[in-house]
């Protein structure tokens, strides 16, 4: 009797993790993510849904493994990554579930407001050291950047910096609420962080992509009528095949009731 | 019943026998493990994985280092006659520029991109300047016009000279461990300088000052010290410690080499307050009275006898301090800016072995070159500890063979 009892648990255990669906991959995309399985699972108590982080590249190799159903990435699927999951006769499709913007943000009492991409990738890269230099006050400037893990990291580098590397020696911290942090007490530091953490302790610069003729605040206003300009999407990515598995919870994350908690996280909603 | 107990005896030696031989092998294979996988770093090609740089064929320059490849792609190396080449300025391509030159079709994306290869050497070899970074899948097949660069390993005095840590550059990462090594050793020894006076000071006190009710309260207060999770240390050292060294010092910025130190010496205040006054306490009781009944005073019978005799005890627990410093992750990551520099100062960032591989390792591709960076950094904090164990142990034995 007893035997039989545990092979049926056993089954039954293998049996939920069949029909669970598995997300895996961004940091950046995590707590959406998370919130959006919750509401997901109130709405259809009979769904289950497992979400993990890990990084976008993570995301792609579990997709490749098999061992998720959904990738969450920060940053689009690169060409390789794609070339992979065909050569093993996957093709992927790409849902666009939410935009992120990035704010470039310094010390409260520091009186530069506004940067051109230019500035902040001579900032970023070592040229810049001083204050002065862009209109500030005589102090040395303390660059602080994300982990190299972060996807954070990789698309600052590609959007502002056009893929040159970090200074050597740049200040890398563990998590964005410590470069909220950091930043708030030191008066010559600059860094950068995703819309949703900017609050009162730092200041949020107006960045201008077009050598200085138009600075543009990041605003979830801003980031949504594409004047702001250092903004990119977050994306999932599924096996064509596994399409009818996925697809009631990706629509669910599209609806109004998903956006709504887009919106609320900090992130901007798909239009 | 007697034999039974016989039985039950064996099987408890047995099982003894066999964890002990069960965890002897683990950490063997941890360590094994640790090894191949740092070792297989020098066997790795400095230029990404399963990408080759091309350069146009009338270009003289055939070899350039990781660091040379760094400054091309980073702008700061300009012209090839800085590389020994011609007078030519250095054109940059990287494989996804070639879908901004030319549409899916003309590459021809159904047929599996198969027009790709051609149409990259149609562009490297029409520019003489041009250095191109392409996977190796998609390498101009008849290579006319076209030059690979001589792929090269990386070098163990890259890794062990290098003065830059930059693993995510693309195509050459820099894995120089020169700044990383440097930031432990010296945020470990200043944060022993600092522990050591406050450790023995402490230490001292509790064995020989202190009355019973005293040292029953301070000694599990000190070991409470020890317990708490090295990532509160951390966050304490961010919020509180960092805006206190930047006012003190008047600095740029708090996080700094020192401010790691001071964390450091307070996380490795518990180890060294026990393990001296362990070794104080020791001290026989005739040696004590012998020292008072000649009429010397209370602190000249500590300095002059129960010190010289812990001398050993003390010793031991300053390396096992050091060693509780140098492995120290979390809270150093938080404090100490992480900026891979060659320290010139202790108050600027620095970034430490332990904090590297903490950050790094979870989106390190497992098996690339960057990974067995890391484990190799393992390694080289494996051998630091290894010396610092056994100093610590040949320091411990000595006291016991010194009878009495």
């Amino acid at each position: 009797m007893k035997r039989i009892l545990l092979t049926a648990a056993v089954v039954l255990a293998a049996l939920s993790v069949l029909t669970a669906q598995r997300i895996k991959g961004s940091d950046t995309c995590l707590p959406l993510s998370q919130q959006e399985a919750e509401s997901y699972m109130k709405a259809h108590p009979s769904a289950s849904l497992t979400v993990t982080g890990g990084g976008s590249g993570v995301g792609i190799s579990a997709l490749l493994e098999g061992t998720t159903d959904i990738a969450q990435l920060s940053r689009r699927i690169k060409f390789d990554e794609r070339r992979k999951l065909q050569a093993q006769g996957k093709n992927v499709k790409e849902v666009i579930i939410a935009y992120d913007a990035l704010a470039v943000i310094v010390h409260p009492g520091n009186r530069v407001t506004n940067l051109t991409r230019e500035q902040l990738e001579g900032i970023f890269t070592g040229k810049i050291t001083n204050w002065k230099e862009v209109g500030g006050a005589d102090l040395k400037i303390v660059p602080y950047s994300r982990e190299t893990s972060s996807g954070t990291y990789e698309f600052f580098k590609e959007s502002v910096l056009q893929n040159r590397n970090y200074m050597s020696g740049i200040m890398n911290m563990p998590a964005t609420g410590a470069i909220v942090q950091s930043i708030g007490q030191t008066p010559g530091g600059i860094g950068y962080i995703g819309l949703a953490y900017l609050n009162k302790s730092i200041k949020a610069i107006h960045v201008s992509y077009d050598q200085g003729k138009t600075f543009v605040e990041p605003s979830v206003a801003n980031a949504k009528n594409e004047t702001y300009p250092i903004v990119r999407p977050l994306y999932y990515y599924y096996a064509t095949d596994s399409e009818k598995v996925v697809k009631p919870f990706v629509d669910y994350v599209l609806s109004a009731a998903g956006q709504k908690i887009v919106g609320e996280i900090g992130f901007i909603t798909v239009e | 019943m007697k034999r039974f107990r016989r039985i039950v005896e064996k099987i408890a030696e047995g099982m003894l026998t066999l964890s002990g031989a069960v965890t002897t092998v683990t950490i063997l294979l941890i360590v094994v493990f640790l090894f191949r996988e740092g070792l297989g770093l020098f066997k790795s090609p400095a230029v990404e994985k399963g990408y080759a740089l091309c350069v146009n064929v009338a270009n003289p320059v055939d070899r350039l280092t990781p660091f040379q490849i760094k400054q091309i792609f980073d702008y700061a190396i300009v012209n090839w006659a800085e590389l020994g080449g011609k007078d030519e300025a250095i054109e940059l391509f990287r494989f996804d520029d070639i879908f901004s030159r030319y549409s899916d079709e003309e590459l021809g994306a159904e047929n599996d991109y198969a027009l790709l290869p051609d149409k990259l050497g149609e562009v490297v070899a029409s520019s003489p300047g041009i250095i191109a970074f392409l996977p190796e899948e998609y390498l101009p097949r008849d290579l006319k016009g076209v030059r690979m660069l001589r792929s090269e390993h990386i070098t163990a005095g890259d890794f062990f000279g290098g003065r830059e840590w930059i693993p995510t550059a693309t195509p050459a990462p820099q894995f120089g461990t020169l700044p990383l090594l440097l930031g432990t050793l010296w945020v470990s020894i200043i944060a022993i300088f600092i522990a050591l006076p406050l450790g023995l000071g402490v230490a001292i006190y509790l064995s020989e000052l202190a009355n019973e009710q005293t040292r029953k309260l301070l000694k599990p207060a000190i070991e409470l010290l020890a317990g708490i999770p090295s990532v509160v240390y951390g966050f304490f050292g961010l919020v509180v410690l960092v805006p206190l060294v930047q006012k003190a010092f008047g600095l740029p910025v708090g996080e700094t080499g020192f401010t790691g130190s001071v964390i450091l010496a307070i996380m490795a205040l518990p180890t060294i307050i026990t393990v001296a006054e362990d070794a104080m306490r020791n001290t026989p009781r005739a040696m004590r009275e012998a020292s008072l009944a000649l009429g010397a005073t209370h602190w000249q019978t500590i300095y002059r006898v129960i010190v010289p005799y812990a001398k050993s005890g003390i010793s031991a627990a300053v390396v096992l301090g050091i060693g509780r410093a140098i492995g120290e992750t979390m809270a150093v990551l938080m404090v100490t800016g992480n900026a891979a520099v060659i320290p010139k100062t202790l108050f600027a960032p620095l970034r430490t072995i332990p904090a590297t591989i903490a950050a790094e390792l979870g989106e390190a591709p497992a098996g690339g070159a960057h990974y067995q960076a890391l484990f190799m950094l393992g390694c080289i904090l494996f051998l630091i500890t290894l010396v610092i164990n056994i100093t610590a142990e040949a320091i411990s034995k000595r006291q016991h063979n010194k009878g009495l």
